[in-house]
């Protein structure tokens, strides 16, 4: 274990920038974001960020291919580059779970090359969660905010910044750093995860629990009456799965630039109305099915193909950034407290 | 990385045959431009085409996999990309990616078996690429009844190749129907549902289904009340579609994405789905 004086962190940023590109959570107007550090930005007390940290391998819009269209012909380019070495410094426990959840998906066969490629550019810092907040519930997915994955965990105290390499990866950037960086032992690391754990244990959804939800529960939740009641005043805005950590839905679309082609993925949202609209008709014709099918998803269908992983990491955005202030704690408190259940 | 293999990534393909078959569907012959076919699938299967600006859709391949210089695909004319393959000339050039999708179990589970296809409108399409191989590999299984209506006469897709190769052949039996009567036609006149029953088939058989949601409803139905087992009845299904392998995130029927784990499902299996396609 290493760590350095937070008086440092400048130093530290510059070191890490050094080697490769690097990303960390800085305040701006419109709260936390993830930004490429540069001198003079410094890190942010905020617990997390506003966006979560998937637009790293997910980015909300990104170039897929080119065309030439010229007469009857037409010239694809592929635009695919090798995406440069990067490192995220400071993802919380929470959002590092996030990136599991969406390998699942990208990763699984066939391999998405967008994604794939971002991803094995990076090398994830992770930060445990000093102060977790009211609207946090990863303990409910099993997270462990004192104990985050990543390829090195840091633990801040009030004047130092550990750092424990868990990779290969994150072994070989911690010896690049040593000569800023002085040896440590556990002793305060343990301490203050102590002190996150007595912290967790005081947070108001502690006691939100998975149970009934997961693999294979469709026909269990699926018909229930409260759906109604829970959609009823969804606005389908969308914020939801834009904040969300994992929700990784995409919609592909083609731009005429003048002078060709342009395809891109974006992001897209199974709370639009359009989402399924086919010329043939619509399997979700009103907000009650949209609504359902991201719960759905997140508790039951996304476990009965993951092997019972949740897709959902408790980050607490959704329960922030809500117009309507509905979310999924109220549908798993809603639908996991039935009698019957 | 622009080495490894992107399944989003399509391949150049050129039209080099339109046929007209109904007001409203065209059937589009395509080969990559050095005249090859762009990959090989299987009965049931289906391909991703675009036209670039315009956007991407899902097809199923109407050819049958035998066919082996090109694909053909049945499309009926019904929004953005539809509209604008229904424009175009032959010698186009668009593009092209699949096979996507878990096909009809034509080696497996349909071998030695009499067979059963009941098609509505443009549901034939899917469903000539199995009665295309069924054909070509004609003593794995039994006797092949099709059942096939439209609206009119002028509606009935591939009618030339019904009426020409597949009535003609041994041990091939073909049933058409048009739901009203017109002058110049001297066949059924009627809904598929009950042209079904009135033909009142044996129960030894596969019965393979596709069509508008309300014929496959009514029918199935029927066939259940001919007592036929939902075990022994296939459908395939249609729902938007961006990625076809299982990403995007709105193919969906429960924790099954038709996209990947159909188009093609035995009845009984959409049974344990949730009603909402």
């Amino acid at each position: 274990m290493r760590k350095i004086s937070l008086s440092k962190l400048p130093e530290l940023f510059s070191a890490i920038a050094k080697t490769s590109a690097l990303y960390l959570p800085v305040d701006t107007k419109a709260g936390a974001k993830f930004e490429a550090w540069a001198v003079g930005k410094t890190l942010s007390n905020a617990l997390n960020t506003v966006r979560s940290a998937k637009d790293f391998f997910f980015p909300q819009t990104e170039n897929l291919m080119d065309f030439k269209v010229e007469g009857k012909n037409i010239e694809l380019i592929d635009t695919r580059k090798e995406c440069e070495d990067f490192v995220l410094f400071g993802v919380r426990a929470c959002d590092v779970k996030s990136f599991e959840v969406l390998d699942r998906v990208f990763l699984a066969e066939p391999q998405d090359t967008y994604y794939k490629n971002r991803r094995e550019h990076a090398l994830i810092i992770s930060t445990a969660c000093n102060k977790p907040q009211e609207t946090c519930f990863c303990g409910t997915f099993g997270i462990d905010a004192a104990e985050p994955s990543g390829d090195i965990v840091t633990y801040r105290t009030d004047d130092e910044l550990f750092f424990d390499a868990k990779t290969e990866k994150g072994k070989k950037l911690l010896d690049a750093l040593s000569s800023i960086t002085e040896e440590a032992d556990e002793k305060a690391v343990d301490q203050q995860k102590a002190l996150i754990r007595e912290r967790l244990q005081k947070l108001p959804l502690k006691d939100l629990k998975t149970e009934g939800f997961g693999s294979g529960k469709t026909a269990e939740f699926f018909d229930d009456p409260q759906w109604k009641e829970l959609s009823s005043a969804c606005l389908g805005c969308g914020t939801c799965t834009f904040v969300c950590p994992t929700c990784q839905c995409y919609d592909i679309k083609d731009f005429d630039t003048g002078h060709g082609i342009k395809r891109f993925r974006c992001w897209d949202s199974c709370m639009y109305s359009d989402f399924t609209k086919m010329s043939a008709g619509q399997p979700r014709l009103t907000q009650l099915e949209r609504f359902r099918q991201r719960f759905m998803h997140k508790l039951v269908y996304y476990p009965t193909n993951n092997d019972g992983l949740f897709s959902c990491v408790g980050c607490g955005r959704c329960l922030a950034k809500c117009p309507i202030n509905m979310n999924i704690v109220k549908v798993m408190k809603a639908l996991g407290g039935r009698e019957d259940a | 990385m622009p080495e490894m293999k992107e399944p989003l990534m399509p391949v150049i393909g050129v039209v080099t045959d339109i046929r007209i078959d109904t007001p409203d569907v065209k059937t589009f012959r395509v080969v990559t431009p050095d005249g090859k076919k762009a990959f090989e699938h299987k009965p049931g299967q289906c391909a991703m085409l675009s036209v670039p600006g315009v956007g991407e859709a899902m097809f199923s391949i109407t050819s049958s996999p035998t066919n082996e210089e090109f694909m053909e695909f049945s499309i009926k004319k019904c929004g953005c990309v539809t509209d604008w393959l229904h424009a175009m000339e032959v010698g186009q050039q668009i593009t092209i990616r699949g096979p996507y999708g878990r096909p009809f179990p034509v080696d497996t589970e349909f071998t030695g078996h009499d067979m059963l296809f009941i098609a509505g409108g443009i549901g034939l399409a899917p469903l000539r690429s199995v009665i295309n191989y069924c054909r070509h590999y004609r003593d794995r299984y039994g006797k092949i009844d099709i059942v096939y209506g439209s609206r009119s006469m002028q509606d009935l897709v591939d009618y030339k190749e019904i009426i020409d190769e597949w009535a003609t052949d041994a041990g091939v039996s073909v049933h058409l129907t048009i739901d009203r009567e017109q002058p110049e036609w001297d066949g059924h006149v009627g809904f598929v549902p009950n042209y079904v029953k009135e033909l009142g088939f044996t129960t030894d058989k596969i019965a393979i289904l596709c069509g508008p949601p309300l014929m496959i409803k009514f029918t199935l139905q029927g066939l259940q009340e001919m007592g036929f087992d939902k075990t022994q009845v296939y459908t395939t299904m249609e729902l938007r579609m961006k990625c076809g392998i299982g990403k995007c995130g709105r193919c969906n029927i429960g924790a099954k994405y038709v996209c990947k784990d159909g188009p093609v499902f035995r009845c009984d299996e959409l049974d344990e789905l949730p009603d909402e396609y």
